[in-house]
């Protein structure tokens, strides 16, 4: 099924990413970062006033996601993407800092391609509400920051070949919008 | 009159969102097999067949369905030879999801305040309550933990009248085209169409419990909800929003009537996880 998927280290360097187009399938393993809407109007906060941030951002992973609680001796709950453009007035602020991919799923802001095709990143999918199993990925979860936020307290991952596409690549081509004019039929007169 | 406990309610409440958070009801198993069967697409029949195995799992009871396990929507019809003791109704409901989510290992997704203070309640309460009193002395309490992906999605239009059916199909699919991959692909649209302006919108909620393939009686919104699919799903939006041939599972239209002057018609967006669990006490 994935049996042409490349495979992706965390943290990634630009060359990483260089090498992926839209439409690869990829079993990302490594360190990744959970962030999501309340916990990026943070960091950006931070950022802005010069304050440190609860993680290393230099080629980075942010899974926007939120994940369900862990069971006593399990690493996670249910974990699956969230809606990405909630993240776009934040994501090319963290991409200047270093940020090299980001998970989510749906379509992005112009602004958020520009920048990603100017830092070199990728933005990665992940298909919405498959979220049993795709904990199955995830080894390890640590709170790293944020912990007053509850659901959306940040948090660091360690993945294991998790099953990942490119929706948009470090040249801006996007899967969403080839996929959709290849099936679309013209609507009937 | 016949007594009810609100203790009784609670815990109906409580084991209801477990199941539902855990359990794809069995007409969206099917809609989603007929529909990995048919699709062309190779990446969204890939998507298709994880959301199947992924309901195979989540049914173990140990990882929900979503990591959204939704704001808690509760319909009840309350019989009106019920008397409730021992407790008000909203305060059983509310009890029952606090007990659902800290016991279900189900997340907590609502804030207090949706502008100022963020906050999140930590409970998951309180439930969004839609509460009718009909004949009888039955207590029927349908829950339907709603995930915001799709929700955020969903749009409502006054339209003028003269803009008929072709204009209930351009604002159902104009939202549908927009929406692209955002609401979790394939969804399930719930279609509200006259009433006023919040009641066209509960029209299109209630919709969304309608089992999947279950037509309108009334043979022309029949025939409406098969050209919305089909118009649908001409978009190519398909599973996940990769490309393909099925972007939504069903289009359920519910109608009511409606002032001279209006054609209300909303749309409520849900995904693949069109959950819900009901029963009667």
């Amino acid at each position: 099924m994935r049996s042409e998927a490349r495979r992706l280290m965390a943290p990634l360097n630009r060359a990483d990413c260089e090498a992926l187009c839209a439409g690869d399938e990829v079993l990302l393993s490594g360190v990744i970062y959970v962030a999501r809407d309340a916990a990026h109007k943070r960091m950006v906060e931070a950022l802005e006033n010069g304050e440190p941030v609860p993680a290393d951002l230099w080629g980075a992973v942010i899974f926007y996601a939120g994940p369900s609680p862990a069971r006593p001796g399990l690493p996670i709950g249910s974990i699956g993407p969230t809606t990405s453009y909630r993240m776009d007035p934040y994501a090319p602020a963290l991409l200047e800092e270093g940020v090299r991919g980001m998970i989510g799923k749906g379509d992005r802001s112009p602004e958020v391609v520009s920048s990603i095709v100017k830092n070199g990143a990728v933005y990665f999918g992940a298909a919405g509400g498959i979220a049993a199993l795709f904990a199955r990925s995830v080894a390890s979860s640590e709170i790293i920051g944020y912990e007053d936020l509850g659901p959306e307290a940040m948090l660091k991952l360690d993945v294991r070949e998790m099953p990942l596409t490119v929706l948009i690549d470090s040249r801006g081509a996007s899967l969403y919008l080839s996929g959709w004019e290849r099936f679309r039929r013209a609507k009937k007169a | 009159m016949r007594e009810i406990s609100a203790r009784m309610v609670t815990e109906a409440v409580a084991r209801l969102f477990v199941e539902a958070a855990y359990n794809l009801p069995a007409d969206m198993i099917r809609t989603l097999e007929d529909a990995a069967a048919v699709e062309s697409s190779a990446p969204a029949a890939v998507v298709l067949r994880d959301i199947l195995e992924n309901a195979m799992t989540a049914s173990e009871g140990v990882h929900p369905l979503c990591q959204d396990c939704g704001m808690a929507v509760v319909f009840i019809d309350l019989g009106q030879e019920v008397m409730l003791i021992g407790g008000g109704l909203a305060e059983a409901v509310d009890e029952g999801v606090r007990r659902a989510y800290s016991e279900g290992y189900l997340r907590c997704s609502i804030v207090a305040d949706p502008l100022y203070d963020r906050r999140n309640t930590g409970d998951n309460t309180p439930a969004k309550l839609h509460v009718r009193i009909v004949p009888g002395d039955r207590v029927a309490i349908t829950v339907a933990p709603k995930g915001f992906g799709s929700e955020n999605m969903s749009a409502i239009a006054m339209l003028a009248p003269a803009a008929g059916v072709e204009g209930v199909v351009d604002f159902v699919v104009g939202a549908v085209d927009r929406a692209g991959a955002n609401p979790c692909p394939p969804v399930v649209l719930g279609v509200g169409i006259g009433s006023d302006f919040e009641g066209v919108a509960e029209l299109a909620k209630r919709a969304l419990l309608r089992p999947i393939g279950e037509r309108n009686p009334h043979p022309a919104y029949a025939d409406l909800e098969r050209r919305l699919l089909e118009e649908v799903n001409d978009l190519g939006i398909g599973a996940a929003g990769y490309g393909g041939g099925v972007t939504a599972l069903g289009v359920n239209v519910e109608y009511a009537p409606t002032h001279i002057a209006g054609l209300p018609v909303a749309v409520n967006f849900c995904c693949h996880s069109n959950r819900h669990a009901c029963c009667t006490l």
